[in-house]
């Protein structure tokens, strides 16, 4: 057995497994802290308690939930076509893991005398890898829309496809700035252009940065509207749809719905911090020389990837609490009559600051 | 390896074709065909080009394919069985041009089996060969091409205006 692993294919394989197993765990398990964060800050937001009974500061709240969803029936509607119907969650939930396989979430580390990168597959269309598994997402809430037979269902699967692929032009394009500026879709290669200070990162307009702010904020609206979060969240709209596209679910199916838009919640985050704001770097240059090369520095720049990510995720959640839900018109006019112009200016700009490289100096 | 992967791939992407063309229900026909154009960008990448995968992927399998399932849902087409039966002409002339195209494959095919494989030395499907070739040799068709489909983009709204 060692003797397999000390191989350059078995470590290979080892150490993949390894990551894939890490990887899918935490974000599972962040998902299931998300879900009492979200309860607790809306709470406060909206100047109530939140789930405060079970365990200390009600932190046991997630495993109640879970028992609850196994122990509940599991109904399919006399009506529903059953394979789609069964199908479509793992349909929503298997796109939204793939698309983490990307993201760099640490510096290339060093294991056993070899060289370990901290992100599970790095090839060269990397950005390209995650828009495309976004992109395959939409069909779960389709076929879960249609298979339901329910007129509050298919409403919602209409919606969220016509949704769905008018944002993700809006996301493409925002993002293609940044590929503009780096020369490269390899997620590794972008993060490694943005080390040293923070003044390097992308999000910053000036020379030493990537003049990518209005990309940035582009970037964000279309990943609210991608995973289907307040205050485009159409395809749920609970006031005219009930619960839109997973009202005839329950039990571990529609907890898998929900589960996959905590996900891509997580990705959208980590795409953003990955490409926009320095990836795993701390931004601090005294502060990674004081730690020197190796573990300290490695686990610092880990937990600052993670702090980044989890920023992010809290103004998710602060936006969800504090704006209203937009009418789907105005959903529709804001992705192509202003997202879409502006993504293509910031493209423009962008292409002539690269042209006269203006980007990343010093 | 490559070979088990081929046929493998090869396997799921003849079943989920013969799924698009039994299946009665349009919404079933149109996932499965989503499933085998992800399948089809399996073979590219079993012929190291990757770039182009991805391409098939985000633009066949993830816009197209959604649009064609809107529009289906939409209109809301029910089971094919409920339709009146086919013609026997109809019978006749699918069985025709069903053997004429099956005459075409076959002996595209025949010219091609045994032919010496392109070794994989200079790869093309990464995005920089591939903008290499675009923006280089092919910068006049590449053009035009992009032309072409800005008038049929003005074209389709001028007629989705004029309707409104």
């Amino acid at each position: 057995m060692l003797d397999w692993f000390s191989t350059d294919l078995g470590f290979q394989i080892g150490t993949t497994f390894a990551k894939v197993l890490i990887v899918v765990n935490s974000l599972l398990g962040v998902v299931a802290v998300m879900t009492w964060i979200e309860r607790r800050v809306s709470g406060v937001i909206q100047f109530r308690w939140g789930p405060n009974r079970v365990g200390p500061l009600g932190l046991f709240q997630p495993v109640a939930d879970g028992i609850k969803f196994l122990m509940k029936e599991d109904i399919v509607p006399s009506d529903a076509y059953r394979p789609i119907f069964i199908l479509a969650p793992a349909m929503a939930m298997v796109p939204a893991l793939c698309a983490f396989a990307v993201i760099p979430i640490g510096p290339t580390i060093e294991l056993f005398g070899r060289a370990v990168p901290l992100v599970i597959i790095d090839i060269d269309g990397g950005i390209l890898f995650a828009l495309a598994a976004a992109s395959l997402g939409v069909y779960g809430i389709v076929s879960a829309g249609w298979s339901s037979n329910s007129k509050y269902s298919l409403m919602g699967g209409l919606r969220a496809s016509a949704q769905m692929v008018s944002y993700e032009l809006g996301l493409a394009l925002s993002l293609i700035g940044v590929i503009l500026i780096s020369g490269s879709l390899r997620p590794t290669e972008i993060v490694a252009q943005q080390a040293g200070g923070f003044w390097h990162w992308n999000v910053f307009p000036w020379f030493t940065g990537g003049w990518q702010t209005l990309g940035f904020l582009l970037f964000v609206i279309a990943g609210f509207a991608e995973t289907n979060r307040l205050p485009f969240d159409m395809p749920e709209a609970e006031s005219e749809l009930v619960a839109g596209y997973h009202t005839e679910y329950s039990s571990m199916k529609f907890s898998m719905f929900f589960m996959a838009e905590y996900v891509n919640m997580l990705t959208s985050a980590a795409l953003a911090v990955t490409l926009f704001l320095g990836g795993y770097h701390t931004g601090l240059p005294w502060l990674d020389s004081a730690l020197g090369q190796g573990w300290a520095l490695w686990t610092v720049q880990i937990l600052a990837f993670m702090a980044k990510v989890g920023c992010f995720m809290f103004f998710f959640v602060w936006v969800r609490w504090t704006l209203p839900r937009f009418r789907y018109d105005q959903l529709m006019n804001l992705g192509w009559k202003s997202l879409f112009p502006l993504a293509l200016a910031n493209l423009l700009v962008t292409g002539v600051l690269v042209a006269f490289d203006l980007v990343h100096q010093g | 390896m490559e070979t088990v992967a081929f046929y493998s791939l090869t396997f799921l992407a003849v079943a989920s074709a013969l799924v698009v063309i039994l299946q009665r229900k349009p919404v079933v026909s149109a996932l499965a065909l989503a499933f085998n154009l992800v399948c089809i960008a399996g073979f590219y990448l079993l012929l190291q080009a990757q770039f182009m995968a991805l391409l098939q992927v985000i633009v066949y399998a993830g816009a197209i394919m959604v649009l064609i399932l809107f529009v289906v849902m939409l209109l809301n087409l029910g089971d094919e069985s409920t339709e009146r039966p086919s013609r026997p002409i109809q019978r006749w002339l699918g069985g025709l041009l069903t053997a004429a195209l099956a005459l075409v494959f076959g002996f595209s095919v025949s010219a091609v089996v045994g032919a010496p494989l392109p070794d994989n030395a200079a790869p093309f499907g990464t995005a920089a060969a591939l903008g290499q070739e675009l923006f280089g040799r092919f910068f006049y068709p590449f053009e035009v091409i992009s032309l072409l489909l800005l008038v049929a983009m003005i074209g389709a709204v001028l007629l989705a205006k004029r309707r409104l």
